[in-house]
């Protein structure tokens, strides 16, 4: 018989294996490093625990296989449709329904009782229990025909109905036993089992599973705007990092003084019975780039400042000497956030309630920033620090100290620019580019990843830069 | 390669665990039980103060076996963390044999075991006994050091230019914790099974109470983790973790309370907020929510 409803799910060939293998392609397709060598620990695992329980085997392929939290929620989205909508698929392809079985439950049962009924369960925390009551709460209101078929819907009117609540609860009119508060979590979990069931309702009657695709987009448009991507940004950033370090290396020699390493120059001497005839120095160290990051966020810039941040947020992963400021009309250090904040949204929350860079205006005073970041933070500067601002330099008709800015660059061993502007724009209005442009290494357009990618080629491909 | 006494079960692990004075959860019983019997090291990431060192101390309680901990920290590096010459020894050797055989024997001897020190890493190895291999706090060391863990990670052994390579003589149970400060790389992250921990649930912070101050009521139990989780809903820059929670609990104890007011709470507060800024926040959203001291003043 064709279904209605359109092909049915493809369970492709049988066996564990095969599920496991398209279970993991499809976290591939997610863009979860899912490699070869985890596969196979994740078979190895499976022999390990019990299969009839389904929280061990969950664990035991969610350790092996998803190894960040990003990685585990999606783990846990898929992990849903791809293990226990298993049986229902399996239903809809024998085409067994359980329509009869289902409704005789619920006539011998009345609200109240249902109702104490999931709260003891809630209580008690007992999963199965849970399921099986769900079940019916679901049935009984099926049969007053209150579905909405949607499902979020559907489990909130379900647990208002049965009146059920977080905190403390009405105690029973006829003076039984005094019922414990439930707390959120207990909660949480019993509506987590309504609707699991609801949407087990929800496959038989479509008799298709739910959609697969729209994951990728919907769940994971994460804060960027439109034209890049966060993980684009953190890919331009680690290559510019392996860039950075190496850069400069050249000139490095042995011109300067060097100082003899005792330990290493005693164990050469051994090839000559102790006596150290040749001298061992002590390797110079490769340069560990100290970056100073300034971002504008002022709202001149909003549309890049999200891309900033990311930039921002993905060259903390990668540099440990890294220090990050953001400023508007004033400048503020906000290294301690990206350090203690791994989740990008956070961290957007954060600077913005919390980074103090805005007066009274709330424009840009480039001019300002510069005394202040000369005064806090140049002693610390040296020929090995990189500074790189990310601006758009419109000072808002402000004094804009360009011989202050030019102190930094002096003081900085290198000195870049990004700006979130066509080049075409640059200097018209307010902006002073080009006042600025002349103390920098290189002054570059950058509001897409593709731009990104351009800078770090040309700070690293030794294309002079301007000066 | 000599088999320690693996666990049959989850539940097993479990208890066992619990026994060492560690209530896992779910998915951390799970985890040690199957580091244990796939012998894959574990990476445990999570906030700070949820028991990730803990875990391997219990591991090691639990499987009897010795603890080896290598703490990171940035600028790591292998004579720190797996082996070094001891050179002095070898200097001595060839300045006392000068006269007895020819240079062959010297060189042979002076680049023996006798004349490695062992560094953490090494010693697990290296031991005649399984041990539990703690590598704390993985995320503040070099990427380079990561790339160096790797062959011992996945081989459980280590190549020694001079000696060749040593492999493990019992296979250690490894595990490696993570504040989650930056990414770890893939090739690392591959190798192990991955665990995260994060704050307990209610009930089972209140079991872990129980557990480590067990005179405490059962009301103040309850109230003084629901407090706790309370600050820790705010935005602070160190949330208390359980280790502090315990500590709490026993100062509680110490001070006779039988119930959080304002005034034990302001007393002992210090004990789960270390901030300046923290303690101030705390005070002021918390503090008000408590009940006046019911107690009289004097």
């Amino acid at each position: 018989m064709p279904s209605p409803y359109g092909p049915k799910a493809d369970t492709g060939p049988p066996g564990l294996a095969a599920k496991l293998l398209g279970f993991c392609e499809e976290l591939r397709s997610e863009g979860v490093a899912v490699g070869t060598s985890e596969i196979l620990d994740a078979f190895a695992a499976l022999e390990q625990v019990p299969w009839e329980s389904r929280d061990d085997f969950r664990e035991a392929l969610a350790t092996t296989i998803a190894k960040s939290q990003e990685d585990r929620r999606l783990f846990e989205l898929l992990f849903e449709r791809w293990f226990f909508r298993a049986a229902e698929a399996e239903a809809i392809e024998r085409e067994i329904g359980e329509t009869e079985q289902r409704h005789e439950g619920a006539e011998r049962l009345d609200i109240d009782e249902l109702r104490e009924q999931i709260r003891q369960a809630i209580v008690d925390g007992d999963e199965g229990q849970m399921r099986d009551l769900a079940r019916l709460a679901i049935a009984a209101f099926g049969q007053q025909g209150e579905g909405s078929g949607v499902v979020g819907v559907d489990v909130q009117r379900i647990r208002r109905t049965l009146e059920l609540s977080a905190g403390t609860q009405p105690q029973p009119a006829d003076g039984a036993a005094e019922l414990p508060p439930i707390d959120r979590d207990q909660l949480n979990r019993f509506e987590r089992h309504l609707r699991r069931e609801l949407e087990r309702d929800l496959i038989e009657r479509t008799e298709t599973l739910p959609p697969s695709r729209p994951l990728a987009e919907l769940d994971r448009a994460l804060p960027t705007s439109p034209t890049q991507d966060l993980a684009a940004v953190h890919r331009a950033v680690s290559q510019m990092k392996r860039r950075l370090a190496t850069l400069g290396h050249e000139q490095r020699g042995r011109r300067k003084a060097q100082t003899v390493d005792v330990r290493r120059t005693m164990r050469a001497s051994l090839e000559t019975g102790g006596v150290p005839m040749h001298l061992r120095y002590r390797p110079k160290r490769p340069r560990r780039p100290e970056i100073y990051v300034l971002c504008d966020v002022s709202t001149s810039v909003t549309s890049a400042s999200v891309f900033f941040l990311s930039v921002l947020h993905a060259l903390h992963d990668s540099f440990r000497k890294l220090r990050s400021f953001v400023f508007i009309e004033r400048i503020s250090e906000v290294t301690e956030i990206f350090e203690h904040e791994r989740d990008f949204r956070e961290i957007a929350r954060r600077i913005s309630s919390e980074g103090g860079v805005a007066d009274v205006s709330g424009y840009t005073d480039y001019g300002r920033v510069w005394l202040e970041f000369l005064t806090e933070i140049s002693d610390e500067l040296d020929p090995r620090s990189t500074v790189i601002v990310l601006g758009d330099a419109r000072t808002n008709g402000r004094e804009p100290h360009a011989e202050v800015f030019a102190q930094v660059s002096e003081r900085a061993g290198r000195l870049f620019w990004l700006n979130p502007e066509p080049k075409l724009y640059w200097n018209y209005g307010d902006s002073v580019m080009a006042a600025y442009e002349r103390y920098c290494d290189g002054a570059f357009e950058c509001w897409t990843t593709r731009h990104l990618e351009n800078f770090v080629n040309v700070v690293a491909g030794g294309v002079p830069a301007a000066e | 390669m000599a088999e320690a006494q693996a666990p049959a079960s989850v539940a097993e692990t479990k208890d066992a665990l619990a026994a060492a004075s560690y209530l896992a959860d779910e998915s951390a019983a799970l985890v040690s039980f199957l580091a244990q019997r796939l012998g894959k090291p574990v990476l445990v990431e999570g906030p700070a103060g949820v028991g990730k060192t803990e875990l391997a101390k219990a591991l090691s309680r639990a499987s009897g076996r010795e603890l080896i901990r290598l703490q990171c920290y940035e600028g790591l590096d292998e004579a720190k963390a797996l082996y070094e010459w001891n050179y002095r020894k070898q200097l001595l050797r060839i300045q006392a044999g000068g006269a007895q055989g020819g240079w062959d024997e010297v060189q042979d001897d002076i680049f023996s075991e006798e004349f490695l020190l062992e560094r953490p890493l090494m010693q697990a190895i290296a031991s005649p006994e399984p041990v539990v291999l703690l590598i704390d706090e993985i995320d503040k060391t070099d990427q380079e050091f990561e790339a160096m863990l790797l062959e011992l990670l996945s081989d459980f052994q280590i190549t020694i230019p001079e000696l060749g390579q040593v492999s493990a003589t019992s296979m250690p149970i490894v595990v490696l914790t993570s504040n989650n400060s930056r990414e770890l790389t893939e090739a690392l992250k591959r190798r192990c099974l991955y665990l995260w921990l994060d704050y307990p649930e209610m009930e089972r912070e209140m079991e872990i109470v129980r557990l480590h101050a067990p005179d405490l009521s059962e009301a103040l139990t309850r109230r003084l983790v629901e407090v706790v989780r309370m600050v820790r809903a705010l935005d602070l820059k160190k949330p208390p973790s359980i280790a502090e929670t315990i500590d709490w609990a026993r100062t509680l104890l110490l001070m006779g309370s039988d119930d959080i007011d304002r005034e034990t709470f302001e007393q002992s507060m210090s004990i789960i907020v270390k901030h300046r800024t923290d303690i101030d926040l705390v005070a002021e959203r918390v503090g008000m929510k408590l009940a006046e001291s019911v107690r009289p003043q004097s």
